[in-house]
């Protein structure tokens, strides 16, 4: 693309390494995604993409390497402040908050860019009216975009799984994320609900103009929607580039399919 | 799927419940119907309510097993009683004294609170409910074996009893402002915050929500009401042992809110107020060495009504005589009903 150049990096981490005991789980990875980028981090099983995912938003601590957000050192900062810079993420198990209902999900989400106090919101003061006035407006406009809207009263966890991998999406995009992370979006999904799925990714990603980075095993949707990727195997980069060329890669398809 | 409605009225149900008691059980005081062992009673329910609505919000709705709740109540019953008991000189055995003694222990129960929180809640798993069935027994033993001259020490400290007959209008008063905190808490960005933890701990740290803190506010907020509980505690006695804050005393707590369904509020006051019930027919009719089959018979309650909640095969029996479903089946009924006489 001739705009690659003046576009902001959003992502960048620099020799990233961490260690479990005697185990290299991720060694050496540099990613580089620029602003808008669509970016797919492939990779067999156990060759440490959700443990990438891991580091990116704090859960572990790289043993060597930083990551930086826009610029920013956000390397070793807790998963709260990671989400707070603009991070947020989907889980590869789809975590919700079951007990609660779909629209208050997203509202969860919205909860640290709409200000109110405990003591507002226990004596009911002005702003706490006004502050879920408009959680609840916004959680509904997200819902629409989702196609969630109707479903806004009902218990998360009663949700078919399609639309709770859907509704996490939704929550993550609640907190206005920089960056959204996908852990494995279509596992689990057949191939109607995929291509859905496909569909929804990339129009999130017009409609809200943001970067995405995601894990995926589902080839279809990875040729289908990605524009660079970065193949890991044991934790170490086998391949970087973009889409086509990665996936012809001689080194690639052994690592995958064997030779 | 089943939609969740939103009613305005239900959500203030509760309030206007015990509103219309407290009136009418005011008016039978007044016109002489009312029994002084009545009147105990209702104190007792009071702070059970109070005991097991604040409770409700650490294992309920927070997700966390608290077994030292007697703790924070033994620790209002002490000091608010200590300062009431020191008060009642200079100020007199009104109002005023109640009020401070109130603060004072609600004050100091949350501090403790604060104090046994602030490393437990950090950690992921079952040490809150170590820490804090550790803090009942340590705060129990230690006013026992104080001096006779500061806390009274094995024989108890003597605190002064409300003059007023009408001491349980105040406790039902208590219950409403317990009511209005933590409900209010509970249906905010704040409740939805701490529901959120409870439901998955993971998701909600990666959705920017401060998991330390919201515990931490809703362990202290529990603390505060159940130290304010043992203030009024006190105010009912004219003095306060702490034997009677012992582990069973948590567990008996614990049990009115498994009992009440977890998370439901108004679940709790009723199961409060039957648990009271309960207390009062077992203590009359279970005398002498009898009295220890009370914690057995708590203590069966509880595997039952675990044992009824999570069985698998008694699955389809919850869900077709549950009150909702039987609701439901009522109004289809009557709408068949109406269908027919039309048709006709």
């Amino acid at each position: 693309m001739a705009d690659n150049v003046t576009r902001e990096t959003v992502l960048k981490t620099d020799h990233l390494c961490i260690q479990f005991g005697g185990l290299k789980a991720v060694n050496d990875v540099n990613l580089e995604i620029k602003q808008g980028e669509l970016y797919g981090l492939i990779g067999p099983n156990g060759a440490g993409k959700t443990t990438v995912f891991n580091i990116l938003t704090g859960v572990y601590k790289p043993t060597s390497g930083r990551v930086y957000l826009c610029g920013e050192d956000i390397t070793g900062k807790t998963p709260i402040e990671v989400n707070k810079k603009g991070i947020a993420r989907t889980f590869q198990n789809i975590r919700l908050f079951g007990n609660l209902t779909v629209l208050e999900n997203v509202m969860v989400g919205l909860a640290n860019q709409i200000p109110c106090s405990v003591f507002e919101s226990v004596f009911r003061l002005p702003r706490h009216k006004k502050s879920e006035r408009e959680a609840k407006e916004r959680a509904m406009e997200l819902l629409r975009v989702f196609g969630l809207a109707e479903f806004a009263d009902y218990l998360a966890s009663n949700l078919p799984y399609g639309k709770q991998r859907k509704l996490e999406i939704a929550r993550a995009m609640a907190t206005a994320p920089k960056l959204l992370l996908l852990d494995e979006p279509a596992a689990g999904m057949n191939p109607n609900e995929t291509q859905e799925l496909m569909d929804d990714i990339t129009f999130i990603r017009e409609r809200f103009g943001i970067t995405i980075l995601l894990i995926e095993h589902d080839m279809r949707l990875v040729s289908g929607i990605c524009e660079k990727l970065t193949v890991l195997n044991f934790g170490t980069e086998l391949a970087v580039g973009d889409t086509a060329e990665v996936l012809n890669d001689a080194e690639v398809i052994k690592a995958y399919i064997g030779e | 799927m089943n939609k969740i409605k939103n009613i305005k009225w239900k959500n203030y149900i509760n309030y206007i419940v015990i509103g219309l008691l407290t009136v009418v059980f005011a008016a039978l005081s007044m016109f002489g119907g009312l029994k002084t062992s009545t009147a105990y009673l209702l104190e007792e329910i009071a702070i059970k309510i109070i005991l097991a609505v604040s409770l409700s919000l650490v294992v309920g709705f927070l997700g966390e097993l608290s077994l030292g709740h007697a703790g924070f109540m033994c620790v209002g019953a002490y000091l608010g009683g200590k300062v009431a008991a020191l008060l009642v000189a200079p100020l007199g055995n009104g109002f005023l004294t109640l009020i401070i003694s109130l603060l004072v222990g609600g004050a100091c129960a949350g501090l403790c609170g604060f104090l046994i929180g602030l490393p437990a809640l950090r950690l992921r798993g079952d040490y809150l409910a170590i820490t804090t069935l550790a803090f009942g027994e340590i705060v129990r033993t230690i006013f026992q074996n104080t001096s006779a001259e500061t806390f009274g020490g094995p024989i108890g400290l003597p605190t002064p009893r409300f003059e007023a007959k009408y001491f349980y209008v105040i406790c039902f008063a208590t219950v409403l402002i317990t009511l209005f905190v933590v409900q209010n808490l509970i249906r905010s960005k704040h409740g939805r915050a701490i529901k959120a933890i409870r439901d998955n701990e993971i998701a909600a740290r990666a959705t920017g929500i401060n998991i330390t803190g919201y515990k931490l506010l809703g362990f202290v907020l529990s603390a505060v009401f159940a130290g304010i509980a043992g203030v009024l505690y006190s105010y009912t006695k004219f003095n306060v042992s702490s034997q009677i804050f012992d582990y069973n005393y948590s567990i008996e707590i614990l049990v009115i809110v498994v009992l009440g369904g977890m998370g439901n509020i108004n679940g709790s006051m009723i199961a409060a107020v039957l648990v009271t019930f309960l207390n009062r027919y077992l203590a009359n009719v279970l005398t002498g060495n009898l009295a220890v089959l009370k914690d057995l018979i708590y203590a069966l309650v509880l595997i039952v009504i675990v044992i009824y909640n999570n069985a698998p095969k008694l699955k389809s029996f919850r869900e077709k005589y549950n009150i909702k479903a039987l609701t439901d089946k009522l109004k289809r009924k009557k709408a068949t009903e109406a269908d027919g006489k039309e048709e006709v």
